[in-house]
């Protein structure tokens, strides 16, 4: 059975990237863009499996890096909620552009 | 050898009463500070005295010479292995002597002030300014580093400004504290340069290796000194006068005397402390002080000879038209010191051609006695009379004796009348410049025949002449704290003539013979006694010979009645010459280009800001998009570019 060449990969981790920075940039809803910014994240994940297999199959790094970037994630998104809970007990509502508060 | 630990403590005590008094005392102890003040300072006064019985009659000498100790001494600043700042006690019959002389009449004022200044609202502040200059004066006599009696002469400076600025409502008083202050400030100047010239080539800041250095003719240090030379004139003899002008302006030496008369605006025992007995002669200790370098340059001598003397005169001419009591006495101080100047200037390196530094040092002990005794008791005058001018005064003999006789000691001390203080210092003063300068000596001669005409003129004029009757609410002659002062200084005005000075200072620390010569005596005596007649002619009773005299004189006394215009020749000179050539064209640079430019920055920062803060638009997609942006141009720079 042929291998899946690495550049399919790529290719998929790049468009998840970019999907995820489509996301971010045009959603006006906070949970949204929280969940934009997981794909992003998981991007990134599937490169580093990616390259660690296809490049460095003895050594395990790329995978452990992974499992440290999906538990931060996990962390920020609980952050990030919460902050939107706030934000939500004072606005009333989860847009974003809501909060601009913090300009000139 | 370290025999004398306990010193450190006679200029510390008035310090921390200082601190005390200047922190605590308006709030907690307003009616004790007085106490407190005059507490420290007699503990002071004592341990001074302990000083130098221990010093002069125990174990100063070694061979029947005083030597120099120092007896204690910390490195304070390290620059490099041979150069430091060293904070230190010098101990010499020079300084020992100081000690005694401003202790003693600190303690004096202390006491004095005690009644003058009750009631005064700031006299808590009054007691810590006095006990700071107190602390500065001492710390200035002990010096043992050029640049540690640097620091006190200024810090000596900075409490005569606060002092004569105490009734700092007065705008008169305002001014002249300013005056005082910014001519002594300009005097300095030219002490610090003369030190800094000293210490550059002696290599070294502390007086006993800096006067070494530059009296051995062997010295390398010397022979770059005198080799440097500017304008024609060795950089030794530039360092000596320069730093002679920063004396001169502490002294009131001519043509830096003009804050002088002006700072009586200060309360009457602040004059006799500072600007009759201690402050005012910080110049001729400085002189003495670095004596063995002045005389092994003649020409800084010469100069010192000569300011001396012209000071002496001129100030004993303006004496005689003031008005104001304590014009005349700081005119007559200035006069004074020009005598101390003088005689130093004459004076030869030791043995009997040290007569001058005796006698200087001589005169400028018993002078501190009978001056602060002059000043006190004009004191006590202005409290009874509430004026300065002689001419609202007359008949006080019958309200205030005690002080009536004290003045009148006073006044034929300064005379120099035998047996009092003041005849055997001038005499030893006269007798030197006899022996080295003729003409010095014939104008010293003609100053001692008008300083007891100005001081007699003023003993009439107060005690005799018209009669007036103080105020109906007069208190006497004050409390029993001014009259006790008087009397214990009238005591040593009396005496001081008999202390054994010419056996203790002397420039090289051996004994000099004195001798009084009745026959060399009897002129300055006889001219004296001519003055004091002349005065009595014309102002014990109420005449108006005097007034006809003057007219007489025209010009001439109407020019010294102001002072030979030498006030207002300073203000042209500042206002007309330095403000328009010097203080307009920084001005304006200052304004214009230092602020200008300035401006101009924050201007530009302004705009720049405002025009990109609609950036800052709040909006997190927003910021997201330009950091996004920003690391796409920085993969583009590190992929293609830099690659």
């Amino acid at each position: 059975m042929n291998e899946i060449p690495l550049s399919h990969i790529l290719f998929i981790s790049t468009a998840l990237f970019f999907i995820g920075m489509y996301g971010f940039f045009t959603r006006r809803n906070m949970i949204t863009i929280l969940m934009s910014i997981e794909l992003i994240l998981n991007s990134v994940n599937i490169n580093f499996v990616a390259f660690n297999k296809y490049l460095f199959p003895q050594n395990l790094d790329g995978v452990f890096f992974t499992i440290f970037i999906i538990s931060i994630a996990a962390a920020e998104a609980a952050v990030a909620i919460a902050i939107i809970i706030n934000l939500y007990r004072s606005l009333h509502s989860v847009d974003v552009n809501e909060t601009s508060e913090l300009k000139f | 050898m370290n025999i004398y630990p306990y010193i450190s403590l006679i200029p510390l005590i008035p310090f921390i009463a200082f601190v005390l008094l200047g922190l605590f005392g308006r709030k907690y102890l307003n009616t004790l500070s007085g106490i407190i003040g005059t507490f420290a300072l007699g503990v002071s006064a004592f341990l001074s005295l302990a000083t130098a019985y221990q010093y002069f009659f125990v174990d100063g000498k070694v061979d029947g010479v005083f030597r120099q100790m120092i007896p204690l001494k910390y490195t304070w600043l390290q620059f490099s292995s041979n150069l430091s700042i060293d904070m230190g006690i010098l101990l010499d019959p020079l300084s020992v002597m100081m000690l005694v002389v401003v202790t003693f009449v600190s303690l004096m004022v202390h006491i004095f002030s005690l009644g003058y200044m009750k009631g005064e609202e700031r006299f808590a502040t009054y007691y810590s300014f006095l006990s700071l200059f107190t602390f500065s004066m001492l710390g200035l006599v002990l010096s043992s580093n050029i640049f540690q009696i640097y620091m006190f002469w200024e810090l000596v400076g900075v409490s005569s400004f606060l002092l004569i600025g105490f009734y700092f409502e007065k705008p008169s008083a305002v001014a002249a504290a300013k005056k005082a202050f910014i001519v002594t400030r300009f005097a300095d100047l030219g002490f610090l340069i003369g030190i800094l010239i000293l210490s550059f080539h002696a290599e070294t800041l502390d007086f006993q290796t800096l006067i070494a250095r530059l009296t051995d003719p062997q010295s390398s240090q010397l022979l770059s000194i005198t080799t440097a030379s500017f304008l024609g004139v060795s950089m030794l003899t530039w360092g000596l006068v320069l730093v002679f002008a920063g004396g001169a302006g502490k002294s009131a030496m001519f043509p830096l005397h003009i804050w002088l008369p002006d700072a009586m605006e200060g309360p009457t025992p602040v004059s006799a402390l500072i600007h009759a007995a201690t402050m005012v002669v910080a110049g001729v200790f400085l002189v003495g002080r670095l004596f063995p370098v002045f005389v092994f340059d003649g020409a800084a001598l010469i100069v010192v000879t000569y300011v001396g003397a012209f000071s002496a005169l001129l100030a004993a001419i303006i004496a005689c038209t003031q008005t104001d009591i304590k014009r005349v006495l700081a005119y007559s101080t200035m006069s004074q010191i020009g005598y101390m100047m003088f005689a130093m200037g004459v004076s030869g390196k030791g043995g009997e051609e040290g007569l001058g530094y005796m006698a200087s040092m001589f005169h400028l002990f018993t002078h501190a006695f009978f001056k602060s005794l002059l000043f006190l008791g004009a004191g006590a005058v202005i409290h009874l009379v509430h004026s300065n001018d002689m001419k609202d005064m007359g008949g006080l003999r019958k309200y205030m004796p005690i002080t009536h006789i004290t003045f009148l000691i006073a006044c034929l001390a300064i005379a120099g009348i035998p047996p009092f203080a003041g005849f055997f210092s001038k005499e030893e003063i006269l007798l030197a410049a006899f022996h080295s300068n003729k003409l010095v000596f014939f104008v010293a001669l003609f100053t001692s025949g008008l300083t007891a005409f100005y001081m007699f003129r003023l003993y009439f004029s107060i005690f005799w002449n018209k009669e007036t009757k103080p105020h109906s609410d007069s208190h006497g002659e004050g409390p029993i704290s001014m009259r006790i002062p008087l009397v214990i200084l009238g005591a040593f005005a009396l005496l001081a003539g008999f202390a054994p000075i010419a056996k203790l200072v002397t420039p090289d620390g051996r004994e000099i013979e004195t001798h009084i010569d009745v026959l060399f005596s009897l002129t300055p005596v006889l001219l004296a006694i001519t003055g004091i007649l002349l005065a009595l002619r014309l102002y014990k009773k109420e005449n108006d010979i005097a007034d006809k005299i003057a007219t007489a004189f025209g010009g001439f006394y109407r020019s010294a009645f102001k002072k030979f215009y030498i006030d207002e020749l300073y203000l042209f000179v500042t206002h007309k010459i330095v403000f328009n050539l010097v203080g307009k064209p920084s001005a304006w640079i200052d304004k214009n280009i230092i602020d200008g430019m300035m401006n101009k920055l924050a201007e530009g920062t302004a705009k720049v800001s405002f025009e990109i803060k609609g950036l800052q638009s709040g909006k997190v997609q927003g910021y997201a998009l330009y950091f996004f942006l920003g690391i796409m141009g920085l993969s583009a720079l590190f992929i293609y570019i830099l690659n």
